[in-house]
């Protein structure tokens, strides 16, 4: 067997989901300031962001320990791997044997224990709220996320999640009840997970309110550049996941050239949708109080729960 | 007699025995049982643990001890199940009997005397458990492992509460272990013949084997901590020195694993399906309950206690799923769920062992046990906390560390409900798979708040000191401990990184218990890739993982570096602009279990007092209590006391009322014995 346009794709798509992240970013930002009648600003403002981040000293408190200042790098790395595991472009992918949808909720739990680990680290009182908020979603978000991949990997019989999209995107239309309910559950868990309103507000600083800013409070400079870098990773990660489920149609197989160009379209397409849903959502509704985000999260966990059982019940 | 791992196995037993009795002798002077008998038992635990490995490769081996009763000798028997338990053992002991050499420098001679014969009989007795091949040798074994624990946990007896803790152990051992003597005593069938082979050969009808089962889990189970019998476990474990706790939950509690399979699988022989879905809704509760309660702890060890409940229920997730495919008709899968059962009661004894570790060097060095005295641990004490990252990483079940693979291979279980017949057990299956995820991210938030607030923030002023710091040392743990936490750590990183070759074992553990193996694929696969079923279905490879991983980590910090720089400054932190920050603002223990008792509120019963708004001195205090104590254990002790009480009633004191109880039994027997 030959490995090498396997590995091509491979490292292509790692680069790609990592360089075109911030972009995914820079459309909701400016798809939610049309929604909210302001002038957008540009599209590319997140890579300005992060070169005027990576330019600056960064300033840490004096007794920071190391796992506070590796951290941004874990998180970053967590996040390429996520993006390396997800079918983005192509499906059989070299790397994706290694690490299948379980070990892929893992890696976003693994992001987020040292995370929240770092929010600890300088013992400052916003650190440690962040941390235990933080936990308090990601307990609910974790589980249902894992459902919801049950759900896809029982109807396709594989945890791969390329053996998963190979079989979805092959299957007739029709309309899956238990993928329905794993398709809400997702997309609650996406919110949530991802820092987004009605769970939590990306562009807050309140301090009763917040949850990934108080995080990363004490970040600045190259080493916020990072984290803020790999939450877009993440928001790009998930939505790939959720496209790799419900909408496999258009991805390329790996090692055909011809088929790149359509699936980067189809790609975009899928994207520029899914981000102005995001803006939309994000426009209609208001926050929540932070003890409805286990409601709404566990509401979301039983969606997962019933969508598999369903999927058992009715055979699809 | 020629060399086999069996007679290598009893040597190294009557050498852990010897080893007891020598550090008791030179009393006065401990010196012997301080640098001596702790890392020679070390060695023979090493020993035993490459017996134990080699006995799986091997046919199973039996022998007949000169030792026993005239009529009733000792039979041994080392098969792969046994081996698997005594390189377990073994392996797990060697780290802990390493660590206790550096642990116990300072304790006075007298008791460390006592400690050293009561550790190293409680590690023999461990040993025979495993290797016995009689029910009455077992039940030895057994009583004599329970004895010498409670003598360990009660070394600080003078203190009430370790004495009734040790009582409470004592009495829920002993339930257990009349629940194990009635099971032996149904299997047995009327034969009068208690070896194990003649418990395999007896005929059972499906009730009685039903009997003999609940007898089986609920006795075993006892000693495992399963709910609703665990009241004793966060009790005793704390409460002994802290080698000892890491002994009692990392490898005691798997004692009970064994006999738990043991019984069901090898003696009792055809499991039925009504079994496993009891093993698993058992199991599902006692997963939910531990790690919920050990979210609510603040004394680190009782926090790892319950935590060991927590796994015990996760061990039963992976044999109630193995004993419903069993019992379908359904082996292959079957033997994954026990591979995966069996491999998280070895990573558990692995990661829980380096947690005791861990808890007993911030006890021997700072004397704090209180995670809410702690903080800022990992700046004085750096390698304590590098190799007890690792064990909470490994315990949150997070890649590529060993606590992943056999909750991995859980899920995998579960995955394979499909193929069962039965409807309602087929969508139950993956209920169980969601209960283990809820509770593995639970695990990662309760970890998150150990390791967050014992080592890092800022120090905390101590409030309750358990005992004061030793003076020449506050400093990180001594060289004796790091090598018995690095030896832990390292198997936790060995056993996440190469699971396949612990697979390739414990596939002849399930082959030589069920008849079945994996399916040829999965053996085939390679030490790279771990595969279940087969490579299309499910596959990992903790190595490339890691490898890719650190690859990104690294290539990251490269490209940063070259494209810009790495300049710091340090300043005070920033944490919004408020000035006057203080440890004591920091989140506590209990502060941050509070969102969690928010959401299961109604599962604890709390007390809580609430300062008014205008107390000049507001105290806030909270206690959670364990709702089982109030429904199931103090009525039962209440009616104890009535019964006995009642029974009480009988002794009046008087000899000539004593003489009439004699006289009707006269009569008594004179009418109905003819």
């Amino acid at each position: 067997m030959n490995y090498a346009p396997g590995i091509a794709f491979q490292i292509l798509q790692s680069v790609f989901v990592v360089l075109a992240a911030p972009l995914l970013a820079g459309w909701v930002n400016q798809c939610r300031a049309w929604l909210q009648n302001r002038t957008a600003p540009s599209i590319l403002l997140p890579y300005y962001t992060l070169a005027k981040l990576f330019h600056k000293d960064a300033v840490i408190a004096e007794h920071a320990s190391p796992v506070f200042r590796l951290t941004p790098y874990i998180l970053f790395g967590c996040m390429w791997l996520a993006g390396g595991i997800v079918p983005v472009l192509a499906t059989d992918l070299p790397f994706a044997p290694a690490a299948d949808i379980i070990a892929l909720v893992a890696v976003f739990a693994l992001a987020r224990v040292f995370a929240s680990l770092a929010a600890m680290d300088i013992g400052t009182s916003f650190g440690g709220l962040g941390a235990r908020r933080e936990m308090l979603i990601g307990f609910l978000a974790e589980p249902a996320m894992l459902m919801t991949l049950f759900t896809a990997a029982f109807i396709s019989g594989s945890t791969q999640l390329t053996t998963i999209v190979e079989t979805l995107s092959r299957r007739e239309l029709a309309i899956y009840p238990s993928l329905a309910f794993a398709a809400v559950a997702f997309l609650m868990v996406l919110l949530a997970e991802n820092a987004r309103i009605p769970v939590d507000n990306p562009t807050t600083h309140l301090e009763l309110t917040m949850v990934h800013e108080a995080l990363i409070l004490e970040y600045s400079a190259r080493h916020l550049a990072l984290v803020e870098w790999a939450a877009a990773i993440k928001l790009f990660a998930y939505m790939t996941i959720g496209f790799a489920m419900f909408v496999p149609w258009g991805i390329a197989h790996a090692g055909d050239w011809a088929g790149l160009p359509f699936a980067v379209a189809a790609l975009a397409m899928k994207l520029a949708l899914a981000g102005a849903g995001l803006a939309l959502i994000e426009t209609v509704s208001a926050k929540f109080r932070l003890f409805l985000a286990p409601e709404f999260l566990s509401t979301a966990f039983l969606l997962a729960v019933l969508g598999m059982l369903t999927h058992f019940l009715v055979r699809g | 007699m020629s060399f086999s791992p069996l007679v290598g196995a009893l040597a190294a037993t009557a050498a852990w025995l010897v080893i007891g009795v020598l550090a008791l002798i030179p009393a006065g002077n401990a010196s012997f049982a301080r640098k001596v008998a702790f890392p020679l038992g070390a060695l023979v635990g090493l020993a035993l643990a490459v017996f134990g490995l080699l006995a799986v490769w091997e046919p199973t081996a039996s022998l007949t001890l000169v030792l026993g009763l005239p009529d009733l000798p000792f039979h041994v028997r080392l098969d792969p199940l046994a081996g698997f338990f005594l390189f377990l053992l073994g392996a797990v002991s060697a780290g802990i009997s390493v660590y206790a050499a550096g642990y116990f420098q300072d304790e006075a001679p007298e008791r460390l005397t006592l400690i050293g014969l009561q550790y190293f009989v409680f590690l023999a007795a461990m040993a025979l458990v495993t290797l016995a091949d009689d029910a009455y040798l077992f039940m030895v074994a057994w009583e004599t492992m329970a004895l010498a624990s409670y003598f360990l946990v009660t070394t600080d007896h003078h203190q009430p509460a370790i004495r009734s803790a040790g009582f409470l152990y004592l009495l829920i051992a002993h339930l257990g272990a009349i629940a194990i003597l009635l099971c032996f005593g149904i299997l047995h069938g009327g034969q009068g013949d208690y070896s194990f082979a003649a418990l395999r050969d007896a005929e059972l009808t499906p009730f009685w084997a039903s009997v003999a089962f609940l007898l089986a889990f609920f006795g075993f189970g006892a000693k495992a901590g399963m709910l609703p019998l665990h009241a004793w476990l966060p009790e005793a474990h704390p409460a002994a020195p802290s080698p000892v706790s890491a002994l009692l939950s990392g490898v005691m509690l798997k004692t009970a694993i064994y006999g738990m399979v043991r019984v069901i699988y090898d003696l009792i022989g055809s499991v039925r399906w009504e079994w496993g879905v009891v093993v698993l809704v058992i199991g599902a509760a006692t997963t939910l309950f531990g790690v919920l309660y050990a979210l609510m702890q603040h004394d680190l060890k009782r926090l790892l206690a319950y935590h060991s409940v927590e796994n015990i229920g996760i061990i039963l997730l992976g044999l109630g799923m193995s004993m419903v495919f069993i019992g379908f008709g359904h082996p292959a899968a079957g033997v994954l769920g026990l591979i995966a059962a069996l491999y998280h009661t070895l990573n558990h004894a692995v990661f829980k062992g380096l947690l005791f570790l861990g808890a007993g060097s911030i006890l021997h060095r700072r004397g704090l046990r209180d995670l809410n005295d702690m903080g800022g641990l990992i700046r004085s004490m750096p390698r304590t906390a590098f190799y007890f990252l690792i064990g909470a990483l490994a315990i949150s079940a997070l890649p590529p560390l060993n606590g992943f693979v056999s909750e991995w291979l859980t899920f995998q279980t579960a995955l394979q409900a499909p193929i069962l017949g039965h409807g309602v057990v087929r969508s139950l299956l993956p209920l169980f798979a969601a209960t283990l995820a809820l509770a593995g991210a639970l695990t990662a938030m309760c970890f998150v708040k150990v390791f967050g607030i014992a080592f890092l923030g800022q120090p905390r002023e101590p409030r309750h000191p358990v005992r004061a710091p030793p003076p020449h040392n506050g400093g990180d743990g001594g060289p004796m401990e790091r090598l018995g936490m690095a030896w832990l750590a390292a198997g936790c990183f060995v056993l996440g990184l190469f699971p396949t070759s612990m697979l390739l074992v414990l596939n002849r553990v399930g082959a030589s218990l069920t008849g079945w193996g994996l399916s040829d694929d999965a053996l085939a696969s390679g030490w790279l890739w771990l595969v279940p079923t087969t490579p299309a279905e499910a596959s990992y490879s903790p190595v490339i993982f890691l490898l890719v991983i650190v690859g990104v980590v690294l290539l990251t910090i490269l490209l940063v570096r070259r494209f810009y720089h790495g300049r710091v400054r340090y300043s005070h932190p920033w944490d919004c602009g408020f000035p006057e920050q203080t440890p004591r603002m920091q989140d506590t223990a209990d502060a941050f279990g509070q969102s969690i008792r928010h959401v299961f509120g109604p599962l604890y019963l709390m007390k809580r007092s609430l300062p008014g708004p205008d107390d000049p001195a507001p105290k806030f205090t909270l206690k959670v209590e364990d709702r089982h104590w109030y429904w199931l254990y103090l009525p039962v002790a209440r009616l104890v006391e009535f019964v006995s009480s009642r029974i009480a009633l009988l002794q009046r004191g008087r000899i000539s009322i004593y003489l009439l109880y004699s006289f009707i039994t006269l009569i008594a027997l004179l009418v109905f014995v003819r």
